[in-house]
């Protein structure tokens, strides 16, 4: 597609890629199909071609965003299915981070809107926080009646209310920085990102991910400084405090190859797997460049690290069918699609697969909280076509899209299942479902 | 930039009324009039043209845009309706003075019967959507533009879309049973119906292909086939263009009908691959994809066929699917074939003309030397089994010397497709791009008379009136009669 920046912009690094990115897209439209705001909305400034058009005139123009920009932007998932469709290969992922970090730059939000984001910046990736928020949130459920069911910030509240589990699991010792020593002969050494929001609301999913990785043999290291990877504030187009939480985990992992040797960064959470891989990129132009690039090529999900180390279950099979939701940060974002299929079939699970599996979910990081009425239109197609299928379970492997599916069937994270084949705990969810 | 008709500035200098006037019919989010919002709907698959719209308007029901079109046309204002955006000779593209009417937010399918083999869906719905929608059962719609992902039905209607499957099935006017029309001053009326052959005149006939221009499609009654017992696709590779193409001319001409013969050359057999991963030959420099359909014995004995056939082309290497996913892969590559030139040119303009089949080779010869003369590559893929070229002329949008160099290039390959016995389009329609082109194919006369169709549907010019004839074209005096 024609660009028209002046040399004098071109000089801006950031600009050279937006370019780049632009002049790959060729327009044609097919990316519409599969956007699920497009499907909704059915408005081409809602769908990845009209968003691409809208950011290229700005960023051409150099003026500040506008309140119709930020808006269409806004309602971008970052699903990144766009991104599998596309068939020139146009790079949507880093004009939609760049478009965000321009408007947070250049756009004064209301204050409402300010508020929100500051508190979900602050709370989110601090799990003690994190406890505490949903703790005030339980409190305040029952008054969560009296709120006015109309405006944006009312119906945000809502939503967060609503999204808010009714009580906590005990929080769990596994993610304190310390060294799971493998059982047996030790094969591998491996860093796991213990992450912020997960371990909050559902700390059994650190917990399988280390017992299993320890019974095959493998080392798990929770690296000293290590924390949230950035996604949510890079997401919401805050450069500085997503590059200082990417940093950190750059110089804990680093410390820790230096220490120790990694084999692997592990990731149960493919929206954090998706940004980490991503640091490379992040810090191109940064002095730590390189240690970056060596994080990101190391960094791997869990299914995919499983998938290469070769798993192998010992219960019998469990008689149930899974309808395996593929969350969008690993279908699209990480492009894994075949692993954690094959890998709960190989568990003995009979897989099933929804229709519109590439459509997202609604969750896609704070976006349920953000955009609560498409998030929830969403969350209603995709349970409807996992309903059609009727599975016993759901499994995903994304906390986020375990919240935002909850509340019917049981959902739970992938590595639940392949720990529980292979000697772990049943999960609690399925409360002795297996036949 | 594109020539269109003078903007009428009596309604530019309403724009403001003109908007209040659309938001008295429509919800206030569904009718566009910022400048900055209007950008996006400034073009379409053809985005070397541009034009942003006074207005955008998206209704969600047939009354909607009955109630639309009827202020547009008692305002005496232009309206250019719009499916997905995906065309290729700008058929969505805009006019400055005009309202886009688009469909996108109608896309529900509305009935699915089964035992008359029939769906009736909105205009807005995609073309691949009705095929998910009935394939469970055992069923399909035929034609598959290779855009089906996203392009809609009423703009398939309107351009009366072609397709890979369409050498077997039929163009999308084989596959229609009815419509459902908003006349230009906003009566609504129904064609055809749940049955094959309507009495009277064939309106089904005119308005599909009309390019926007009779008629807004609001509704469309397709016919769905039961899906083949069973289908396989084969790669055949050939060292050197024309003599896929005398292979094409062969398996045609020998009476074998594959469902899809479809061709690639060398650029575009690199860029699918570095999408698809098919597994195609890259040490080729064409690449014919045929498909064949039915039990597994007729594929067997068709493919057999089709093989000795290719024999004796010399080919480079032969290859038939072994898998449902590597058939998918062959297939993703394909329909993905124009966006993935993107990855090996920043720009393109996609060609669309159609030839006999025994002109093939030397069409394809002409076209080689023809890019070698500009200095501007060009990426060949195509419905082979039909005759129906899609060269992709790639160029810079940002250097306009560039841009200019394609268009003629563009015009030239098509003036060649006309005398060597073809057409200037086969499916993508021929909206402005080819407009002033049109010459080339008709004499004044016939050109009035297609002329005085339109007037007589659309008396004042107002539905996507810059498209399909040469604006230069005299007033004729027919055209005035019509209009009387």
């Amino acid at each position: 597609m024609q660009t028209s920046f002046t040399a004098e912009q071109l000089r801006d690094p950031d600009t050279q890629v937006a370019n780049k990115v632009l002049r790959t897209c060729v327009h044609c439209g097919m990316c519409t199909a599969t956007c699920p705001t497009f499907l909704l909305l059915g408005d081409e400034l809602d769908s990845p071609r009209g968003r691409i058009y809208l950011i290229k005139d700005m960023l051409e123009s150099g003026r500040p965003a506008t309140a119709e920009v930020v808006k269409h932007v806004d309602r971008c998932l970052s699903c990144l299915s766009c991104m599998t469709t596309c068939p020139s290969g146009t790079d949507y992922m880093h004009l939609i981070d760049h478009a965000r970090t321009y408007i947070q730059n250049t756009y004064a939000r209301p204050w409402h809107e300010r508020l929100l984001r500051a508190a979900l910046r602050l709370v989110l990736p601090v799990p003690g926080r994190m406890r505490l928020a949903l703790q005030a949130t339980s409190l305040l459920r029952p008054l969560a009646r009296l709120l006015p069911s109309r405006g944006t910030f009312f119906v945000r509240l809502r939503a967060m209310v609503d999204l808010a589990p009714r009580s906590l699991p005990a929080p769990s010792s596994v993610e304190r920085p310390q060294v799971h020593e493998a059982i047996g002969t030790r094969r591998a050494r491996v860093a796991l990102l213990a992450g912020c929001a997960q371990q909050v609301l559902a700390p059994q999913i650190n917990e399988a991910t280390i017992r299993l990785l320890t019974r095959m043999g493998v080392e798990v290291v929770v690296a000293k400084g290590a924390g949230c990877c950035g996604a949510l504030t890079h997401h919401m187009g805050l450069h500085d405090p997503a590059m200082d939480a990417a940093r950190a985990n750059i110089a804990a992992w680093s410390a820790e190859i230096e220490a120790g040797g990694l084999d692997a960064i592990v990731i149960n959470t493919s929206g954090c797997g998706t940004t980490v891989k991503d640091y490379g990129f992040m810090f191109r132009n940064a002095p730590e460049a390189e240690a970056a690039a060596r994080i990101s090529a190391l960094a791997c999900d869990i299914t995919e690290y499983l998938s290469r180390l070769g798993y192998v279950p010992t219960r019998g099979t469990p008689g149930l069918t899974v309808a395996y939701h593929a969350a969008c940060s690993l279908q699209h974002g990480q492009k894994i699609t075949q692993e954690p299929k094959t890998l709960l079939a190989k568990a003995g699970f009979t897989v099933a697969i929804p229709a519109e599996a590439h459509i997202c979910c609604g969750s896609a990081g704070t976006y349920n909280l953000m955009q609560p009425e498409i998030a929830g239109q969403l969350r209603a197609r995709k349970l409807a076509n996992i309903d059609r299928i009727e599975p016993d379970l759901i499994a995903a492997g994304n906390i986020g899209c375990i919240t935002q599916l909850s509340g019917g069937r049981p959902v739970v994270h992938t590595v639940e299942l392949l720990d529980w084949m292979a000697g772990g705990p049943e999960p609690a969810v399925l409360a002795g479902r297996a036949s | 930039m594109i020539v269109q008709h003078e903007p009428k500035q009596e309604v530019l200098a309403r724009s403001a009324a003109i908007l209040d006037g659309l938001r008295a019919i429509l919800p206030a989010s569904n009718v566009i009039g910022d400048a900055l919002r209007l950008k996006p709907y400034e073009t379409d698959g053809l985005a070397a043209y541009r034009q942003p719209p006074l207005a955008v308007a998206l209704p969600t029901t047939t009354e909607e845009v009955a109630a639309v079109m009827a202020y547009c046309h008692r305002e005496g204002i232009r309206v250019v309706p719009r499916g997905a955006g995906t065309s290729l000779s700008g058929g969505a593209l805009p006019m400055a003075d005009s309202v886009v009417l688009g469909l996108m937010k109608m896309n529900r399918i509305l009935e699915i019967d089964y035992a008359d083999r029939l769906a009736v869906v909105q205009a807005g719905v995609t073309n691949i959507g009705i095929t998910n929608a009935v394939s469970a059962e055992g069923f399909f719609y035929a034609p598959d533009p290779s855009s089906q992902l996203a392009c809609m039905i009423g703009g398939n209607v309107m351009m009366n879309s072609g397709g890979a499957h369409c050498l077997r099935y039929g163009v999308t006017a084989n596959n229609l049973l009815g419509l459902k029309i908003v006349t230009v001053d906003g009566q609504i009326i129904e064609i055809g119906g749940a049955h094959c052959d309507a009495a009277g005149l064939d309106w089904l006939g005119l308005i599909t292909g009309s390019e926007g221009q009779l008629a807004i499609v609001t509704e469309v009654t397709v016919r769905i086939l039961r899906s083949p017992e069973g289908q396989r696709a084969m790669l055949a590779a050939f060292d050197a263009i024309d003599v896929a193409g005398a292979c094409v001319d062969a398996i045609i001409g020998s009476g074998i009908i594959p469902v899809a013969l479809e061709f690639m050359d060398k650029p575009c057999i690199h860029a699918c691959e570095a999408f698809a991963h098919a597994g195609y030959p890259m040490d080729a420099e064409a690449m014919l994809i045929i498909e064949v359909e039915g039990s597994t014995a007729e594929q067997d004995e068709l493919l057999g066929r089709i093989r000795a056939i290719c024999d004796r082309f010399n080919p480079i290497s032969m290859k038939v699917s072994n898998s449902v996913e590597e058939s998918m892969a062959i297939w993703k590559g394909r329909k993905g074939a124009f966006g993935a030139v993107g990855r090996i040119s920043p720009d393109y303009l996609c060609m669309d003309g159609t030839i006999p089949t025994s002109q093939l080779p030397h069409v394809l010869r002409r076209i080689g030397e023809m890019s070698a003369e500009c200095g501007l590559g060009v990426a060949n893929v195509f419905h082979a089994g039909d005759g129906n070229l899609h060269p992709l002329i790639m160029f810079d949008a940002n250097d306009p010397e560039s841009f200019h160099k394609a268009e003629t290039f563009g015009a030239d390959i098509l003036k060649l497709c006309v005398e060597v016995g073809g057409c200037l389009t086969g499916e993508h329609g021929v909206g402005v791009e080819k407009r002033d082109l049109m010459t080339v194919q008709f004499n004044e006369t016939e050109l009035d008379q297609q002329r005085r169709v339109k007037s007589a549907f659309d008396p004042d010019w107002l539905l996507n009136p810059s498209k399909v004839f040469p604006l230069k074209l005299p007033a004729a005096r027919s055209l005035t009669l019509a209009a009387e």
